[in-house]
């Protein structure tokens, strides 16, 4: 039976028994979930990992080895929330059983959990620290190093995998955003908002053109904008992978920060953040000392594609010809629900020829960390959005998250394709550039 | 079951496909039906028609049940474990195998799903109209099975009227092909009538052969609310009897509408007694003159906020929200338990009405929807499992209900079987003889009683879980919190 510390933990961390209980499990999430549809087995859905984490709160089955298994195979894109019409809390369940799997002795080895705690608690959460990671993975990629390691590894038949998963590490940018952005940007025109931006982690590092160009189109749109110096990683990566803990400290940090300046809007960029950030609300509900700084965080967070959709925006910009499709990151639709804003966004580009994508709230698989810690189920979940985007004959793909856009530049090479990988917010910034 | 049957069930899927860890056998304890679960022994997924009837070989021998089944979204139980059972899954046989557009027919196997054959048929101009609300997930295997029906029924039928040929194996193991493509067909028996919506209590289907007819160009999609819900039921007695025959006319009221709306907000009117969502098709005018003799009708029933969707994406929105309107309803309580009481469609006013009764008497919420221009209803008590006594009083509603239903001419179930849900009031429906008469059907072609028993006629085993618990019965779930 289930030892008294696991027991405890699971009394600590699984949601109530009525969230629980709300799954009625009619099956409509089937459809919709990406494992399922890879292995058609129940315990790979929605409805059976509920039921799983269901049996194992009510302590008639023990936690196991495959038990974390399928708990970790969920990409935890939430298609199954979005279409669940109970409203089932499906996200909110199977992250709290992942934090009783890293509580546990179940699940990967040891040492395997200490890695991963190590990167994401102290790499990832200490942004000082990451971006030091990160300047020497500059130095890698720029100066011969990676072409030559990649060389000596090829030989051994061993590291083709690793040599796979080494390609989807992202491309380090030059200059770091945080670095390259003055605290305050003072607009343009008169100013209309006080915006507050959020720069991401691995968006600072890896994709910092992204953050200019955020911050430029905001500049162009009568916005004001702060960038606190000494904000932290927002703490979703934390929360997906059973670092619940970790999560809320981050996420406190960033409510200190963020409580000295004055602002409308909290912009991200990424889907993956501004999801997690619209969710401090619910995390600190309960805190006597936070849940009234989470409440006026999270209503202010949005999505670029959100503010941008919802102002009068700026019309100076030119006619992009390209042909153009759109693939929705999870943590934007299914999380976020924003699926119009972005559509409206792209559509403000005049002569844009928008090619809609089959299947578009399909995951590509990116998942987060999910890509690298479970690469062959990622790369089986990335063929299926490889086919749908061949089909539209696209010269560019946009989408609004980092993990996507690194995923969906992955299986382009892989398979071969002739199509950009562009963030909404650079398209956008493209059009207006053409007008200069 | 013994660790030696279990070996031999083994070998005759081999490994890959077999599956008995804790974790698959909860997982595959259940289906869309509430309350009712039991572990199966193992589960396996076959791979030919020789590998099926070796398992019901196999069954017959060693004394163990098969339970068939496809997507598990059905809401009578009929995929439901008993004791000593295996679960024979047959989602992976999903292929398209021909669609014949001189015959008009599609052959597929059991495991499609309902709405990508509607897909792949519909991109050559034909149709196959029976769509359940799960119609997304749902298996066509589990449609024939249950003789399912949905929101075309009224004009189109339900899935018998779509189903030329099947072919099985039979639960002592043997190869049975009935029908084909010829439009009729009076040599012997009519098997096919007796294996449809046999609840997979008479065989295992491997193949079915579907008829298709041309697809409908053009379509007007009305919906409309009504201040008071009897007005709503009198709009459909008028539709009915103006002999106008409607591709839908479907039944919202208060309570779900909300909850729709809750999920899908797109703008249902939250304070009216009743909606009706109307779709007529077909090929030319006669489309429009009838959407507006529809109109016209519903405006001299007091109908308020008549709307016609503007464009096909409208259309599709209002009805995949009336779709959802069954798990939508659990937003407002965890365990929606949904029947499908149906009356002739003269009587609905009336049973609408006394669904109302049996909410009242009973103490119950109770969300009502359904097929309106079919009489077939789906009121649905809004429950929670863990509350027993609340339980109790639903099915005491349900008592009521059905035997309303049949004193009005109509029956305990309209489209979802009856399976382990429903197989109490059977008889009442059926009548003594009727029972009879299939239980010698069952005897004869199951002699062993292997296949799916306890569902439909009440021959042992029981399906008997374990009932869910509160978290607060848990042994030392206070002390924690």
């Amino acid at each position: 039976m289930i030892s008294p510390k696991d027991k405890a933990v699971l009394l600590k961390f699984l949601p109530n028994d009525d969230i629980l209980t709300q799954c009625m499990h009619c099956g409509m999430c089937l459809a919709t979930c990406p494992t399922y549809e890879l292995t058609k087995l129940e315990r790979s859905s929605p409805r059976g990992r509920i039921k799983l984490i269901k049996y194992v709160a009510e302590g008639k089955l023990e936690l196991s080895n495959l038990f974390a298994e399928e708990m970790n195979f969920c990409l935890d894109c939430q298609a199954c929330e979005t279409a669940c019409p109970a409203g089932v809390q499906y996200g909110k369940m199977v992250e709290s059983a992942r934090v009783v799997i890293e509580h546990s002795n179940v699940g990967s080895s040891k040492i395997n959990k200490v890695i991963k705690k190590f990167l994401l608690n102290s790499v990832v959460a200490k942004h000082s620290r990451l971006k030091l990671l990160a300047r020497f993975l500059y130095f890698y990629q720029n100066f011969g190093i990676r072409t030559i390691a990649i060389k000596l590894l090829s030989i051994f038949p061993f590291a083709k995998k690793m040599i796979e998963i080494e390609s989807l590490t992202p491309k380090i940018s030059k200059v770091f955003s945080s670095e390259g952005l003055k605290e305050i940007t003072f607009p343009e025109n008169p100013s209309k908002y006080k915006i507050a931006f959020s720069t991401g982690c691995i968006m600072d590092i890896a994709f910092a053109e992204i953050n200019f160009d955020t911050v430029d189109v905001l500049q162009k749109n009568q916005c004001e904008i702060i960038t606190p110096k000494n904000q932290v990683c927002c703490g979703s990566l934390h929360a997906h992978n059973g670092e619940i803990e970790k999560a809320k400290e981050l996420a406190k940090k960033n409510l200190d920060i963020f409580s000295e300046f004055e602002y409308d809007f909290l912009i991200s960029n990424s889907a993956g953040c501004g999801a997690f950030m619209k969710e401090y609300i619910h995390l600190f509900v309960d805190d006597p000392q936070y849940s009234e700084k989470a409440r006026g965080f999270s209503i202010r967070v949005k999505d670029i594609s959100e503010f941008l959709a919802n102002i009068e925006p700026n019309k100076q910009m030119s006619p992009l010809e390209e042909k153009v499709t759109y693939h929705d990151a999870c943590h934007l639709c299914h999380s976020q629900k924003v699926m119009e804003e972005p559509r409206k966004v792209l559509q403000q580009i005049p002569g844009l020829n928008f090619i809609p994508l089959e299947e578009s709230t399909w995951c590509c698989g990116s998942a987060g960390i999910y890509n690298v810690t479970r690469h062959d189920d990622a790369e089986k979940i990335l063929e299926r959005k490889m086919k749908n985007l061949q089909e539209t004959g696209a010269d560019v793909v946009v989408t609004g998250n980092p993990g996507c856009i690194g995923q969906l530049k992955h299986g382009i090479e892989k398979y071969g394709l002739k199509m950009e990988v562009l963030h909404t917010i650079s398209l956008v910034k493209k059009s207006m550039d053409r007008n200069i | 079951m013994q660790p030696s049957i279990l070996e031999k069930i083994k070998k005759v899927v081999g490994s890959k496909h077999y599956y008995d860890s804790p974790e698959d056998r909860i997982s595959y304890s259940f289906d869309g039906t509430p309350m009712l679960q039991q572990l199966p022994e193992a589960v396996v997924f076959p791979q030919n028609n020789e590998q099926i009837s070796e398992l019901l070989h196999l069954a017959n021998k060693e004394k163990f049940a098969i339970i068939p089944r496809g997507a598990g979204t059905g809401l009578s139980g009929g995929s439901i474990p008993v004791e000593n059972s295996i679960v024979v899954v047959m989602t992976k046989w999903n292929k398209l195998l021909e669609i014949d557009s001189a015959n008009l027919t599609a052959l597929v196997e059991p495991g499609i799903v309902t709405g990508v054959l509607q897909k792949e048929v519909e991109k050559l101009g034909l149709f196959y109209p029976p769509d359940p609300g799960s119609m997304n997930v749902c298996t066509i295997g589990g449609n024939v099975a249950e003789n399912a029906g949905g929101l075309r029924g009224l004009k189109y039928g339900v899935t018998k009227n779509y189903v030329l040929g099947v072919e099985m194996i039979l639960p002592t193991g043997e190869f049975l092909k009935i029908g084909g493509k010829s439009v009729k067909d009076v040599a012997g028996y009519n098997l096919k009538d007796i294996v449809i919506g046999s609840e997979g209590t008479l065989g295992i289907f491997t193949k079915i052969l579907l008829k298709l007819i041309p697809l409908p160009t053009k379509s007007k999609t009305i919906t409309a609310n009504f201040k008071k819900i009897i007005d709503s039921g009198k709009s459909v007695a008028d539709i009915i009897s103006s002999q106008i025959t409607p591709s839908m006319v479907e039944f919202l009221d208060n309570t779900t509408m909300n909850c729709v709306e809750d999920y899908t907000k797109i703008g249902l009117d939250r304070n009216s007694e009743a909606m009706l969502l109307i779709e007529v098709d077909g090929r030319g005018s006669s489309v429009d003159e009838d959407a507006e003799t529809i109109v016209s009708i519903l405006k001299k029933n007091n109908a308020v906020q008549i709307r016609i969707a503007e464009n096909a994406a409208e259309a599709l929105l209002l009805k995949t929200a009336r779709r959802s309107a069954f798990s939508a309803l659990a937003r407002r309580k965890p365990t929606t338990i949904l029947e499908d009481a149906t009356v002739p469609r003269s009587e609905l006013p009336v049973m609408i009405e006394k669904v109302r009764e049996a909410a009242s008497n009973f103490n119950v919420a109770i969300g009502n929807f359904g097929h309106a221009g079919d009489g077939n209803l789906h009121p649905t008590c809004l429950t929670d499992e863990r509350d027993s006594a609340e339980i109790t009083r639903a099915h005491k509603a349900f008592a009521f209900i059905f035997n309303e239903a049949i004193k009005l001419g109509g029956t305990i179930t309209g489209e979802h079987g009856t399976g382990l849900a429903k197989k109490d009031f059977l008889e009442s429906a059926v009548g003594k003889e009727g029972i009879e008469f299939m239980k010698k059907i069952k005897m004869v072609v199951d002699p062993n009683n292997v296949l799916n028993p306890g569902k439909i006629l009440t021959l042992a085993p029981r399906c008997e879980g374990a009932l869910p618990v509160k978290r607060e019965q848990i042994p030392d779930y206070n002390a924690h919190h």
